[in-house]
């Protein structure tokens, strides 16, 4: 073969060394070396307050960490590298493996070699069959597991070259470009994916557009106007149910949603393991907790109520929130904000509320009111809490604290009056999108069915050869046998072959000048015998 | 209530498996020091001084018992000493890679010995019956795959290699007296599992999904699959450098002495990368199913979870031990010791990160 591209000697030495089976060897090494630390160190894209956590605590090691990617081992530049020479590594080996298989299809079994009897496996029989015959029978009974060549020699004998196992190679070859298939479409839907979370209380809902979510991310392909057009018009109801030991035995969503604008709602059901599938979008259930309502009734104002997310902070939902009601005008400081516990099942000890289990069964709502002025700056703050630092300035005051059950209230000094109504539950619910998903799975099933080939197929190389006829008008017919890799039992197999010959040449035991060279040989002669 | 009784059954159960199993290694002991290929067997056959005239052309050697590069040699040298005229030199194949255990030497050994082995089948047997029947209760009683946690999938993987075990006995009988290496590790995790023992409960939502079966069973087969090969390898490697000094003429040290009554490393060699070459698309096609699982489950495929991240780590680590053997120059121990590697990898994902560090699969059931 030419090579069209001539390239600089260094260049090509280089090209050699990265596609040598060493070579990917010390890249494969690397690539397990480097995905360690990926497991002990906290990493952003999963946690990131644990990374902040881990700075804090491990000062400058914790920063030299950072800078060379330690807390994003998956997205370092590292990492990549290594994986990204790993593919290099492997399509420069790949291709010329194609090319040589791609022959190796369309070329004939090789020749047979001059000393059968010296292979490891070897048979001496012979028969009363015309040279031709044989050999047509010989190939009859090889196909069509056994790709078979005639051919005949000089010395006047005819020789039957076969082969099989070309799939464990094929195998071989569907599993590795199935890999790099499988990267690709892990590398194309992380670029068209996107992810939107969002808290939804009961009676509420919302459209897949990035503005509705309280987090969303998407990849750099994946523009706001690609996103599907559908709505979870509500959260009509949330269950958790709880086996007698306390523990979850079913998180349930019952929820109504439009596939698009023009569509009728329909009614869905989500479950931990059971997402709702629409056309590119999974909807999946991550999270419950509850939304207590309140009734806030300030002297001369309308009444406000107002229904909040509370954020879980144990697995027996003693949950905290807050109200943020603001003042008549921004000027004033007349805001109230309500910091709040809900108990789910309360217990009060010492004056602190916490829940015993995850249930409500008389739940209650421990207020602190505060007054003054929530939020200076107008800048989004968290709404699960009040702005500490405005409690600590003193521009929050407390006004009032008190335990409520369902239907009771709190009077501040001013004569506001704080009702806890009752609570609804929300869910936090996952939009995802990865239109890659389907490909990679198919990648995936060829990857595997490639491995089962290429680990399971035996190749195996057979010659058979009929020689010019002897004094009594019987040919000697010798054949050897070659296994080009480990498994299988090739001995037993051989001998499996060497019957079904003999039985489709009519043969008879070896001529008396040749020696039996194995013991199949001798099988087939004592069995003529 | 009925179903309580079914799990403290259970427990029962597993004491009488585990005591079981303890007296199959007591037998498999017996018969490993009074079988043919036993201690005492190789001791008499120095004491009478019989070195087969077929033993290594390095005759050099100084002690004889050691003589180990042709293993039919070493064996009939044994056969002639310890029972000359009750056995004919059994059918031992001369083809380098059919060491000692030729076809019909099963029950060759001295009378003491054969009952030993016997009583040892037989009881791993029954060990396995009941830690068949203890995983079978501990399943009914919780109404569902008994491995929805640590206790439950190490008692399974436990099961695994003791069926491996047996189904390698009916194909090569001759193997038996090596029981003692792959019960020694069972024993080992009944105890574990022992140590890991939670109460019988039923899943919690996230593992209620039929992907729990078969998820966790293909990982639960490759692995039980991949800790025979790892033994294997661990015996590859005692038997390599037994060969090494047998063919120097040294005698080896206390470690691979021990080799001189292995099976040939070219044998062992073969059969650890055969256990590999059929566990491996099992943990592979493992892995993917737990990515659908997760798919359905996390609402992604891959998040490189701890969990993840070490099945990766330990796949690719046994993808390298697949292209080491393939490579000159890494055949051999370079690759043994990769396949040991790659074990590791597998252990310090089911211990470490089950129980240290946290992560999405959580499920140890140890708080």
């Amino acid at each position: 073969m030419t090579t069209p591209l001539r390239l600089p000697r260094p260049v090509r030495q280089l090209w050699r060394r990265l596609v040598s089976m060493r070579t990917a060897l010390v890249l494969l090494f690397l690539l397990a070396l480097a995905s360690v630390p990926g497991s002990l160190l906290p990493q952003r894209p999963l946690n990131p307050p644990k990374v902040q956590q881990y700075l804090a605590t491990h000062g400058a090691w914790g920063r030299f960490l950072d800078r060379i990617g330690a807390f994003d081992v998956f997205g370092s530049i590292w990492f990549s590298a290594v994986y990204l020479l790993l593919f290099a590594s492997l399509i420069g080996c790949l291709i010329p493996r194609i090319a040589v298989y791609a022959r190796a299809l369309r070329a004939r079994p090789l020749k047979a070699p001059r000393h059968l009897d010296r292979l490891a496996e070897n048979a001496t029989l012979s028969t009363g069959l015309d040279a031709d015959e044989a050999a047509a029978r010989i190939t009859r009974s090889l196909r069509p597991r056994w790709r078979t060549a005639v051919r005949t020699e000089e010395s006047g004998a005819v020789a039957v070259s076969a082969e099989k196992g070309y799939s464990r190679e094929a195998g071989n070859l569907l599993f590795h470009v199935s890999l790099l298939a499988a990267l690709v479409l892990i590398a194309a839907g992380r670029s068209l994916s996107y992810e939107g979370s969002i808290v939804t209380t009961e009676g509420s809902g919302f459209c897949n557009r990035p503005i509705s979510y309280d987090s969303f991310s998407a990849g750099r392909l994946a523009g706001s106007g690609t996103l599907a057009d559908f709505c979870i018009d509500r959260l009509d109801k949330f269950t958790a149910s709880y086996r007698e030991d306390g523990t979850p035995a079913q998180f349930k969503a019952d929820i109504t949603y439009s596939e698009d604008l023009a569509a009728e709602p329909r009614r869905g059901v989500i479950t931990v393991n059971h997402p709702l599938r629409l056309k590119g979008d999974r909807v999946y259930l991550l999270n419950h907790g509850f939304s207590p309502t309140v009734t806030i009734t300030r002297p001369g104002r309308t009444p406000v109520t107002d229904t909040q997310a509370f954020l879980p902070q144990d697995e027996v939902l003693t949950s905290e929130g807050a109200f943020k009601l603001p003042g008549r005008d921004a000027t004033e400081d007349d805001d109230l904000g309500l910091s709040a516990v809900f108990a789910p099942t309360p217990v009060i000890s010492g004056g602190v509320v916490s829940s015993l289990a995850p249930q409500a069964t008389n739940p209650v709502l421990a207020v602190l009111a505060y007054t003054g002025e929530l939020n200076p700056g107008g800048k989004p703050q968290s709404v699960y809490s009040l702005d500490q630092k405005q409690i600590a300035a003193g521009k929050l005051k407390q006004v009032g604290a008190k335990n409520l059950a369902v239907g009771q209230s709190l009077t501040l000094p001013d004569g506001t009056v704080i009702r806890f109504d009752g609570y609804r539950q929300w869910a936090n619910l996952q939009v995802s999108h990865d239109p890659a998903q389907t490909g990679l799975l198919i990648a995936s099933i060829l990857m595997v069915a490639g491995l089962l080939g290429s680990l399971a197929v035996r190749r195996r190389r057979l010659w058979v050869r009929i020689a010019a006829p002897d004094a009594s008008a019987r040919r000697v017919v010798s054949a050897g046998g070659l296994a080009r890799n480990d498994g299988g039992n090739f001995s037993t197999e051989f001998q499996a072959i060497v019957t079904e010959l003999a039985a489709v040449l009519d043969a008879g035991p070896p001529p008396a000048t040749v020696a039996p060279s194995s013991a199949a040989a001798e099988k087939i002669g004592a069995g003529k015998d | 209530m009925a179903l309580d009784g079914l799990a403290s059954l259970s427990e029962s159960l597993w004491t009488a498996a585990t005591g079981t199993y303890m007296l199959a290694v007591v037998a498999y002991t017996g018969e490993y020091a009074f079988g043919k290929n036993g201690r005492i067997a190789q001791t008499s056959a120095v004491q009478s001084g019989s070195v087969s005239s077929g033993a290594v052309s390095s005759g050099a050697v100084r002690r004889p018992a050691l003589v180990g590069g042709s293993d039919s040699a070493s064996d009939s040298a044994s056969d002639s000493a310890s029972e000359p005229a009750s056995e004919p030199a059994s059918g031992l194949s001369p083809a380098p890679d059919q060491p000692r255990y030729g076809a019909g030497s099963v029950e060759s050994g001295g009378p003491a010995g054969r009952r030993w082995g016997r009583a040892a089948v037989g009881l791993t047997v029954l060990a396995a019956a009941f830690h068949l029947a203890c995983v079978t209760l501990r399943g009914i009683a919780v109404d569902r795959v008994p491995w929805g946690n640590m206790y439950e999938f190490t008692l399974v993987v436990g099961l695994m290699a003791t069926v491996a075990w047996l189904a390698t006995l009916v194909k090569m009988p001759q193997l038996r007296y090596l029981g003692l290496f792959v019960m020694m590790p069972v024993l080992l995790v009944m105890f574990l599992a022992g140590t890991l023992y939670t109460k019988a409960s039923k899943l919690v939502p996230a593992l209620q999904s039929y992907w729990l079966a078969i998820h966790v069973s293909a990982v639960a087969v490759a692995e039980g699959i991949l800790l025979t090969s790892a033994a294997i390898t661990a015996m590859y490697l005692v038997r390599s450098r037994f060969e090494r000094h047998a063919a120097a003429g040294t005698a080896p040290a206390r470690l691979a002495a021990l080799g001189s009554r292995l099976p040939a490393a070219g044998t062992l060699d073969k059969a650890a990368y055969r256990t590999v070459a059929f566990a491996f698309p099992i943990y592979t096609a493992g892995v993917i199913f737990g990515a659908i699982w997760a798919e359905a489950a996390w609402g992604r495929y891959w998040g490189w979870d701890p969990k993840e991240t070490w099945a990766f780590i330990a796949w690719v680590v046994y993808a390298m031990y697949l292209h080491a053997r393939a490579t000159a120059g890494w055949k051999g121990n370079r690759a043994a010791y990769i396949n040991l590697l790659g074990f590791g990898a597998m252990t310090f994902n089911f211990f470490v990160v089950n129980i240290v560090i946290s992560g999405l699969h959580s499920y140890a059931g140890l708080t």
